[in-house]
């Protein structure tokens, strides 16, 4: 078939193409009602399931998000409902151990007062006063000299008796004062036993106070918590992204520590099981079982923790009674030191076969290499050993963090499953919204491309319009003649 | 072991509990020629046995013969190990081999005929009793096969998923006068091995690239 066969004049293009169009034009106007329905249909058909879903989706994302709603409150509040249970236990262990000591302080300080109070009676007590022959001596004292001797004498011995008697008097009145500053002086011990007491005092109630307000905050937060407000919500989802964000990085962390003890562990267990034989192409059965040995040893890290009640992950042991779960206890540590030993021996003889390897390889070659003894050497071999057997013990700590990753797993991934149903939801409004648009512009370009057959049409209907109402103004004419 | 190859354990941990059953274990029988001026490469030889020796890995075979004018019979296995499974038996049992090859190529007495096709025939032999899931017959030798009138190697061999490897083939004096003797030659060697069903055929001149000599399985 050649290329000008659709040609129906082949010398003249363009009178073919023209001749072509205004088929094809003819055609499409003739068609065009039921192309306008089929374009119309089609972006119903496709538009309307997607706003369907769309519709579906938003519901399904609001359920999903009262859902975590309700979880996230359950959990914020049995988390806040035992840090209260805590803080109460704490301001108990407060109380008892400070207010129970009160009656013995309250006696000491009642004690301590009492003697304050009787030694500064004390204290008050006057000098006596001085005696009465003092008008005597006054009067004396008036008495006028006239140089007689006799008079002299008396004044002089008067004198002499009293300067006496003023330096006794002088004297008894500084031992009263001696005395009364002993008495204050043996007050300092009592001022300071008060004065210890009451800083120890005012000590524990502002420790109680701060127990207080602490509680106060918790319990503010539980109310807002049992109110179920976005603003309890939205304090705890964040909190369960940065408790989740922070267990990943310990995790990561973890997964560190684990791969350096695989390395520490895998080349000697293939002196255990043998090293030939593989699980996968390039994956021995020699690390497979160092794999397993840190799992084992994660797993009873896990169960150590969750039977010191620090981890609450299965609910089964939180529920043992007492005494078989410190046997739990007991057994699961007794585990973890033996897998520990096992650990700091396979590292020292994974030093052994590489020193062995090095040896048979320098034996092969053509050059020997210099032995380098001593306690240089051994450093690395004590390294290894000491990582080997304290790596199960820091493993076991992974508990905490898988916890923690786990329970805010549950927030953070109905968090983002919402955000992604929401999206989903949007995508498919959009679309859909647009599938329909589409259909009507298809419409519009439709109609475009029968633009000359439609000026027509229109050209056509509007001379019979206004033929017709030509024809109707002749016959109002005719008829308003006839009635005249 | 890197950190990929870790985690990969342990999806595959968690998927299977089933060992692979494919044999991932090399077996490596090496034919040495020591007939007529050949047998001055012997040192050479050594490096490539103790090269072997210190690559090869616990649970795989070595064993090591020698090309003689007649070479179908197992009294020409100089050494033959297949090493424990666990690392420090087998670093044992590869002191004992390199000793017993050390001793045996210090005599090392020429032969007037080079029967190769008989080497290759014992070799396959061997390997095909062990279980490996790489079998490897390398050939130290110039690869000129000649033979006695009475001994009959024109036969088809079977070679089947064996690797062949020809390692230091030296060129012949005739061989510098026309090169394509030694081309034409080493192309007959590829083609009737490749007739066998070897599974390669690889010729490893520069001792620098032995690496090229192991491939695991």
């Amino acid at each position: 078939m050649s290329s000008q066969s659709w040609m129906l004049w082949p010398d003249n293009v363009a009178a073919s193409v023209l001749l072509l169009a205004l088929l094809a034009m003819g055609f499409m106007y003739a068609a065009r009602r039921p192309t306008h329905e089929l374009l119309r249909s089609l972006g119903h058909m496709l538009g309307g399931p997607l706003r369907v879903a769309s519709r579906w989706l938003s519901a399904a994302a609001v359920e999903i998000n009262n859902r975590n709603k309700a979880v996230l409150l359950a959990h914020g509040r049995a988390e806040v409902g035992q840090r209260i249970e805590r803080e109460f236990e704490r301001l108990g262990a407060i109380v008892t151990r400070d207010l129970q000591g009160y009656p013995t302080l309250q006696r000491k300080l009642l004690d301590g007062i009492t003697k304050i109070e009787e030694d500064y009676k004390k204290c008050g007590e006057v000098p006596p006063s001085p005696p009465d022959w003092t008008e005597a001596v006054a009067a004396i004292a008036n008495v006028k000299s006239t140089g007689n001797e006799l008079v002299l004498r008396v004044l002089e011995e008067i004198k002499r008796s009293v300067n006496t008697i003023h330096d006794k008097a002088i004297g008894e009145y500084r031992k009263s004062y001696e005395t009364r500053h002993k008495i204050l002086e043996g007050f300092m011990p009592f001022w300071r036993s008060v004065d210890k007491n009451l800083a120890q005092v005012e000590k524990n109630l502002a420790g109680l106070q701060s127990s207080v307000k602490s509680v106060d905050a918790h319990m503010a937060k539980y109310e807002q918590i049992n109110a179920g407000t976005d603003k309890a919500q939205h304090a705890l989802t964040v909190s369960a992204f940065t408790q989740f964000a922070i267990a990943l990085v310990v995790m990561a962390i973890a997964a560190g520590g684990a791969f350096i003890n695989f390395k520490l562990i895998a080349l000697p267990m293939s002196e255990m099981v043998g090293a030939g034989d593989y699980i996968t192409s390039s994956l021995r059965t020699s690390e497979v079982a160092a794999l397993v040995i840190i799992f084992v040893e994660a797993s009873m890290g896990l169960f150590l923790l969750e039977a010191m009640r620090v981890t609450h992950l299965f609910p089964r042991i939180a529920s043992l009674n007492e005494v078989l779960r410190r046997r739990m206890l007991w057994v699961a540590f007794t585990l973890l030191v033996t897998l520990a030993g096992v650990e700091a021996a396979l590292a020292l003889m994974r030093d052994m076969l590489i020193a062995d390897k090095q040896a048979l390889l320098q034996s092969l070659s053509t050059v020997q290499a210099v032995a380098t003894d001593g306690w240089v050497g051994r450093i690395p071999t004590a390294g290894q050993m000491l990582l080997g057997f304290i790596l199960p013990f820091a493993l076991s700590f992974i508990a905490i963090p898988l916890e923690s990753l786990i329970h805010s797993a549950r927030t953070v991934g109905g968090v983002l499953l919402t955000a992604l149903v929401r999206t989903l939801a949007l995508v498919l409004r959009v679309t859909g919204q647009a599938l329909r648009q589409a259909s009507r512009v298809l419409i519009r370009l439709y109609d475009v491309a029968i633009v000359v057959p439609l000026l027509a049409e229109r050209i056509v209907k509007g001379s019979r319009r206004s033929g017709r109402r030509r024809g109707a103004e002749i016959g109002i004419d005719d008829a308003e003649r006839t009635h005249a | 072991m890197d950190r990929r190859k870790f985690l990969l354990s342990t999806l595959a941990l968690a998927a299977s509990g089933c060992s692979d059953p494919r044999s991932h274990r090399n077996a490596v029988y090496m034919l040495v020629d020591t007939s007529g001026t050949y047998a001055r490469e012997a040192n050479k030889a050594l490096l490539i046995v103790n090269y072997l020796l210190g690559t090869l890995e616990p649970g795989d075979s070595l064993a090591v013969a020698r090309v003689k004018s007649r070479s179908f019979t197992e009294k020409d296995i100089i050494a033959k190990a297949t090493f424990d499974a666990r690392p420090s038996q087998a670093n044992a049992q590869k002191r004992a081999f390199r000793d017993k090859i050390d001793a045996a190529f210090k005599t090392v007495l020429g032969s007037a005929y080079t029967d190769i096709t008989g080497g290759l025939i014992q070799g396959a032999e061997f390997l095909n009793e062990g279980s490996a899931g790489t079998k490897t017959i390398i050939i130290f030798s110039d690869m000129q096969e000649e033979l006695d009138k009475v001994t009959v190697r024109n036969f088809p061999i079977s070679l089947k998923n064996i690797r062949i490897i020809a390692v230091n083939v030296v060129k012949l004096s005739t061989d510098n006068v026309d090169p394509r003797r030694y081309l034409g030659r080493l192309e007959e060697w590829r083609v009737r091995v490749q007739k066998a069903g070897a599974s390669e055929w690889l010729v490893v001149n520069d001792l620098d690239h032995l690496d090229r000599i192991l491939r695991r399985g």
